[in-house]
Formats: structure tokens, C-alpha cells, sequence
């Protein structure tokens, strides 16, 4: 099977996308929600915490699995999408859209270039 | 050791299946996604490849007593034709397994079905009791040839009757006929392990394509809906919400009191649990409702206000409820429904309260009362 890879963000590894413009949002992949079956529960951090780059944020449940959620880069959470709190199954319909985390003010704008781009991550998924 | 796989292994494949392991097989966990395939069995009807689960044949002039010896429930009770949920302990009251015992309708003679990875186990224990008892008996490992499939949800009966030869809605619960699907010869029983009516089917393991493919216009279903669903329903799975090894208990404290005759002579386990009966068990099970965010997993720690009351043995989110529902073991004073306890995720401690263990009417209106809460004997195999 072959997911979309959007190829306007940046990917880490573990599967998290970054937007690279304003606003800067988070979420998880399309291959990420396929490979945890239905998302049933997303816990996310608070509007002002500050997340760093590799370091979890979050959590992610399916009926099956737990995931950490890391984050792709380091910066100050300014919002946070309170859907995923009641509808959950966003993240599985619409991984790239309805579906994102939370959105950040990043410490650097540079630290995009560290993270994978879409040809290298759909690489790795494939 | 390598994983076993189930004849149908290339089926679910081809129907583009996940895998698992469970107890040494190599499972279907999910096709459709768990909450589809939950869906289906809820609202009208899904098939599920258990060829995993042991069976066991017991024969001979001594059959009823052996199996009388080695399980808690009247075994001299069943008629032709009956199946009735069971427990299988040690010397100290704890239960090795779960298992539902089947009469044959036309033969003097049992089938059994441990769970998966206890077939060879229990082989084993009741030829060696059977032995040590002098008992007239053969006993037969039959899980590598027989095939096992279920085929749950209000539609089954309908669903199985337009192949079936014979009328299976004239099978009552808990009972078994034997007839033909399609061509293929079958042991149908009214039992389940879903919370809903249906059926389990036996058959010879090299006809299971035939059987299978029968229903292939039935929703096929996982291991990961099996278990949402058993657990919605307060059924207990095998070597989770209790194990020798990793989470002994007994019967009293599993509340599946309703499965031991005490009356008979004796069978493995019997003082034992006399003995827990007289001071009363110190754990008991429980029915948990999260009323805060989050999902209960097996593990997890239970308190009230700082103490520790147990822990959780099976949660999950529930599909049907779309609620975070949990079984777990408490302090047996602080059992009691309604008790307000807190369950303990990454650290923190949401708010729950204990309810029948029947999620689907404690939670779900469904009508349920208290004093019908608990197993009861409506459901059959487990995984």
C-alpha cells in the first residue's frame, strides 16, 4: 500500500510531520495512523508548555497500541487541537488536515533542515 | 520456536489481514480495522477464525468422572447435546484455564476447549490424572484437526440457517447439534465469547476453506475485536485477567463462583477453595468506568484517595460505549459498585468509578441490574 507523503512539511523517523510555514503544525503520518489502527484517545500537552526537538510531547492510543508522540522540533505550543479530544478518529481520517496536534512557535527556524524531507521519509515508509 | 499458523492463514492474508501472535499461532488481529469489525458483531454479523483454541477429547466408561476430577462445574449434569463454561484449577483453588466442555449429542464422550497454547497442557493433565485415578479414558490433542470458526452477532442464527442443513435457531443456548454446512460436516454449538447470540463451529481442519469461504460475505473479524468485544461484555481472557503465573486467582476472587458445584465429592481444587470461601476472598473483580480522559490498560495501578486498592488487567476504549472500561482486582472492602477509586495513567490519577462488569448494561442501558451482574453463563469459549 503507498500513503500520501505531502511533500510541503518535514518527517521525522518515528513518523510526525512538521509544517515548515506559519502556521507551524504537528501531527502524525498517513502510513503512522494506518499502522496504529483506530485512534481512540490523544493526549497532547497545554497551550504555553514548551516541547523539545526528539523529546515526546504527547501520547497517542489506539484499541491496540500506545505511542509516544515526538516532537520534530523545539519551540512553545500555541495551540492545541481540542477536536482530537472528542473526535479522536480525525487523526485517522485526515492525518495531514482535521487530524493535526498542536501548533508551535518554534526556537529556531533553521532546525527544519535536520528533519527528513517527503522523498527521504516516503523512502523509509516504503 | 516458530509460530504455528491456522489453515486458513492465506485466506486472511489474501484478505489482507494483520497479524499477531497468540499463544504460539500466528493470528488475524484485525481486517477492517477493530472498530468496524466490532461494529458488525454488534449490529449484525462477523466470522472469526479461533482455530487457535485447544480441543481436547475425553472418552470411555470413565469420561464423566475424569472430567468431573479436573474441572469445577457438574459435568454429570450435561445431557447429550449440552455445553457448559468451566474452570480448571490447581491443587491451591487457582485456575490454570477456562475452558467450555461440550457433550457430544450422538456419542458417550467430551470435547473441551482450553485456550490457545493449552491443548498439549491439559492433554497432558488428564491423561496423567487419568492415570493416577485408574480411570477407564483415552484422551485425544484434537486442536491440530479440528477447525474452529464463530460466527457472532444478532444476524448469526439467520446467517448459519441459510447454509445449515439443520435449524440452528431451534438450538438452544449452550447447546450443540451436529449437521452439515455447505458440504461440509460440522459440530455447531450455540456459545460464543462476544456478549451476542451466534454460534461456534467444529469441522474437519482440512475442509476449513470450504467452511470459510461459505460465509464470505460475512464481515471477517480479529483477534483485536474479539477481545473489545468479550471485554464490553465482562468476559475474562485467559492469561491476562487471571493466570497461574502472572495473575493467580480462584474462582471466588474471578467471580466465576456461578461455574463450581461444591457439592461434588471432589474435584482438583476443592479445598482450597473452601478454605478462601470460609474467610472470603481478598480481591475480588470489578467492573471499571474511567469518568476522565484516557484508556486503561492492562497493568495500570488502582487507588483510593492514597490507597492502593489493585491494578487493572484488561481496558480498553470501548467501541460500542465509545467509554475507557477496565476489569481489574481490588480490595475486596472497597468492591462494592458505585465505590469511587482512580486509576493511575503515566502518572496520573484519573477518576473511576466501580461498575458491573457487564459494560453493556452498567454503562450502556441496555437493562441490566445489579443482581445479575457478573459472568453468567450466556457466553462460551475464550481466547
Amino acid at each position: 500500500m503507498s500513503f500520501d507523503v505531502p511533500s510541503d512539511r518535514r518527517y521525522l523517523e518515528s513518523h510526525e510531520w512538521t509544517t515548515t510555514d506559519d502556521p507551524i503544525r504537528i501531527g502524525i503520518s498517513a502510513f503512522a495512523q494506518d499502522e496504529l489502527g483506530d485512534v481512540v484517545f490523544v493526549e497532547l500537552p497545554d497551550v504555553g508548555e514548551s516541547i523539545a526537538a526528539g523529546e515526546t510531547f504527547g501520547v497517542v492510543e489506539s484499541i491496540k497500541a500506545v505511542s509516544d508522540l515526538y516532537a520534530p522540533i523545539s519551540g512553545e505550543v500555541t495551540a492545541v487541537n481540542e477536536d482530537l479530544f472528542n473526535a479522536p478518529e480525525l487523526v485517522n481520517e485526515d492525518p495531514y488536515g482535521e487530524g493535526w496536534m498542536i501548533e508551535i512557535d518554534p526556537d529556531d527556524d533553521a532546525a527544519f533542515e535536520d528533519l527528513l524531507s517527503a522523498d527521504e521519509y516516503r523512502e523509509q515508509i516504503e | 520456536m516458530s509460530l504455528r499458523t491456522p489453515p486458513l492463514h492465506q485466506v486472511h492474508r489474501d484478505a489482507g489481514a494483520e497479524f499477531t501472535d497468540f499463544g504460539g499461532w500466528e493470528m488475524p488481529v484485525s481486517y477492517a480495522g477493530i472498530s468496524t469489525e466490532h461494529a458488525a458483531v454488534r449490529e449484525s454479523v462477523g466470522i472469526f477464525d479461533v482455530s487457535h483454541m485447544g480441543e481436547v477429547e475425553v472418552r470411555g466408561p470413565d469420561a464423566t468422572a475424569v472430567m468431573d476430577h479436573l474441572t469445577t462445574n457438574a459435568v454429570a449434569d450435561l445431557e447429550p447435546g449440552d455445553a457448559q463454561y468451566s474452570c480448571i484449577l490447581n491443587d491451591d483453588g487457582v485456575i490454570i484455564d477456562d475452558t467450555v466442555i461440550y457433550r457430544y449429542p450422538d456419542e458417550d464422550a467430551y470435547l473441551f476447549v482450553p485456550n490457545a497454547g493449552h491443548g498439549t497442557q491439559m492433554t497432558d493433565r488428564w491423561s496423567t490424572h487419568a492415570a493416577s485415578l485408574d480411570a477407564d479414558v483415552t484422551v485425544e490433542n484434537r486442536t491440530e484437526d479440528l477447525g474452529l470458526v464463530a460466527i457472532q452477532g444478532p444476524d448469526a442464527i439467520e446467517t448459519v440457517d441459510a447454509h445449515a442443513q439443520d435449524s440452528i435457531a431451534d438450538v438452544g443456548r449452550f447447546s450443540t447439534i451436529r449437521t452439515t454446512i455447505g458440504d461440509v460436516e460440522c459440530l455447531v454449538a450455540r456459545t460464543g465469547y462476544t456478549g451476542e447470540d451466534g454460534v461456534e463451529v467444529f469441522f474437519d481442519a482440512d475442509r476449513s476453506r470450504e467452511l470459510w469461504g461459505t460465509f464470505d460475505d460475512v464481515q471477517p473479524c480479529g483477534l483485536g475485536a474479539r477481545d473489545t468485544l468479550r471485554l464490553e461484555a465482562g468476559l475474562l481472557l485467559s492469561g491476562q485477567d487471571f493466570d497461574p503465573e502472572t495473575e493467580p486467582r480462584t474462582p471466588l476472587e474471578a467471580k466465576l463462583g456461578f461455574v463450581v458445584d461444591e457439592s461434588k465429592d471432589d474435584f482438583v481444587g476443592k479445598d482450597a477453595l473452601a478454605r478462601q470461601a470460609e474467610t472470603g476472598p481478598e480481591e475480588l473483580l470489578v467492573g471499571i468506568h474511567l469518568n476522565g480522559r484516557g484508556v486503561p490498560r492492562n497493568g495500570y495501578e488502582l487507588y483510593r484517595d492514597d490507597e492502593h486498592l489493585g491494578h487493572v488487567t484488561s481496558g480498553t476504549m470501548s467501541p460500542t460505549l465509545s467509554e475507557p472500561i477496565a476489569l481489574g482486582y481490588v480490595d475486596a472492602d472497597h468492591a462494592s459498585t458505585g465505590t469511587e477509586i482512580a486509576v493511575e495513567v503515566r502518572g496520573r490519577r484519573i477518576p473511576a468509578t466501580i461498575v458491573g462488569q457487564r459494560f453493556l448494561d452498567s454503562l450502556g442501558g441496555n437493562g441490566g441490574d445489579e443482581a445479575s451482574d457478573g459472568n453468567d453463563a450466556t457466553d462460551g469459549t475464550d481466547d
